[in-house]
């Protein structure tokens, strides 16, 4: 198959690097969700009234994590080289990796959730 | 079985003690927390009985049974989606659960703070000047009360597992809890972080009582019961009892407990012993004995008989009583 033929999604490969980045928003989410109320709590006394930017924040993060992971979904649903399966091929690792980061977009996508269920419940600094 | 034994450990439980229980609640929170505790310990049972049961029927499958796909499919779901989802519910339902219980301005405060080894309260309704005690908190059944929970030596915590769960109490700062008893009765609070030797010696009573009792005990309160000029008041003042203690208006707070109403105390040295004279002239004479640590000097050379009068003396109620 030339670079040509295939879709942009297909032309972006999953790499390491692409695996990591659904953990990385989860983690920069966690971060930002702590320090924002922290800080919020600390220098105002309470919560924001219109967390806009928790809201953009939690959105854009899903968001990213969601194409992140539609990108290595359609990359696990290639074909993989016939038998005799002897060593390791290109196509194997990248179907390795595809299905490794959809895993964890799942993972993450579920914890950036678990994330911001608080802030939308509680409101509160004690 | 699991869940049942442990529903029964858990009555079992209750049956010894329904004063200091997190799983005999008198309040809002206490009573939410056990729902909690219930449905996740029977909830986790079953999970586990459920797994047992699908690894037996696995194990005991004839040959050609179970498909690779089948397998997948069940990791999918029962390892991956279905335990998202229970999280997601319990946690939905859960997090309510967490908010503080709301406070108007108009609400009873009562200040506690914690001391090596014993814990000064001070209560302060809307629009009245506060009332001083110790080693017992009372509140009324069915209103929101605020605690305003501080330390002054070292970092304490103040539980009443049947009421609502721990805060902490820090020196320098002020912690706030919220709480609604709904079950008049006589339960205890612990203090719940190691603070030195006697820590696990440092309780208190809690007496929730219905609302018009509580108002009537709070405005008879007021009055320190009337004490004689007798034997008993020569030896508080003889022996500067009053440098650390206050009975009415004589003394101080900062130090030890206020003794105005100690008559009424059901225990004696924050939640440890039996309220008698005897116990009392015992405490007089040599507090670290029942306390190691406490911060009251012995009165060892006081006679039994001197310990016994101060002893009554500070345990009148009434002007009548005779003891
Ligand atoms: C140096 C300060 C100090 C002096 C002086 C002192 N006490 Fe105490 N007393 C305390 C402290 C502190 C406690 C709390 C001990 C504890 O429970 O850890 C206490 C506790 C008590 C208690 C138990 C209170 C309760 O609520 O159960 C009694 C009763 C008592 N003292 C009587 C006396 C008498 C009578 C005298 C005088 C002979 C006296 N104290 C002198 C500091 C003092
Ligand atoms: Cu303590």
């Amino acid at each position: 198959m030339s670079d040509e033929r295939r879709k942009w999604h297909e032309r972006l490969n999953v790499t390491l690097w692409t695996l990591i980045i659904p953990p990385t928003v989860w983690a920069g989410h966690f971060l930002f969700s702590y320090l924002w109320a922290a800080i919020s709590c600390a220098k105002e006394g309470a919560f924001a009234k219109f967390p806009t930017l928790f809201v953009a924040g939690t959105v854009l993060a899903l968001a990213i994590i969601l194409l992140s992971g539609w990108i290595a979904h359609r990359q696990t649903g290639m074909r993989g080289d016939s038998p005799p399966h002897d060593e390791g091929t290109e196509i194997d690792r990248l179907r390795f990796l595809a299905k490794s980061t959809l895993l964890l977009a799942g993972l993450s996508f579920v914890g950036v959730l678990f994330t911001a269920l608080p802030v939308v419940f509680i409101g509160d600094c004690r | 079985m699991a869940g049942g034994v442990l529903a029964v450990s858990a009555l079992v439980l209750t049956g010894c003690n329904r004063h200091q229980s997190a799983l005999a609640p008198f309040g809002l929170e206490a009573r939410s927390t056990l729902g909690l505790t219930v449905v996740l310990t029977i909830g986790a049972a079953a999970i586990a009985l459920a797994v047992a049961a699908i690894y037996v029927a696995a194990a005991r499958a004839p040959e050609g049974r179970l498909s690779h796909k089948g397998g997948m499919r069940l990791v999918l779901w029962l390892g991956a989606i279905i335990p998202t989802v229970v999280l997601t519910a319990l946690l939905l339902w859960a997090l309510p659960a967490m908010r503080p219980l709301p406070a108007e301005a108009g609400d009873l405060r009562i200040r506690v703070e914690g001391e090596q080894f014993w814990w000064r309260v001070a209560y302060r309704p809307p629009g009245a000047p506060p009332l001083f005690s110790a080693n017992e908190v009372r509140l009324p059944v069915g209103r929101t009360v605020v605690f305003e929970l501080a330390a002054t030596d070292v970092v304490h915590s103040f539980w009443i597992p049947g009421l609502a769960g721990k805060m902490d109490m820090i020196p320098g700062r002020t912690n706030r809890l919220v709480v609604k008893a709904d079950k008049p009765g006589t339960y205890r609070g612990v203090c719940a972080e190691f603070c030195g030797l006697s820590h696990a010696l440092m309780a208190f009573d809690v007496i929730a009582m219905e609302p018009a009792a509580f108002d009537a005990w709070l405005a008879a309160a007021r009055t320190a019961p009337p004490r004689p000029q007798d034997r008993g008041a020569a030896l508080f003042a003889r022996e500067g009892c009053a440098s650390c203690h206050a009975v009415a208006d004589n003394g101080t707070r900062d130090i030890g407990p206020d003794l105005t109403r100690f008559g009424e105390r059901l225990t004696l040295g924050a939640g440890i012993l039996a309220p008698t004279p005897e116990n009392t002239a015992a405490f007089i004479r040599d507090p670290h004995r029942f306390k190691p640590g406490a911060r009251m000097p012995a009165y060892a050379h006081l006679s039994e008989d001197e310990a016994l009068a101060l002893a009554r003396w500070l345990k009148r109620t009434s002007p009548e009583e005779g003891r």
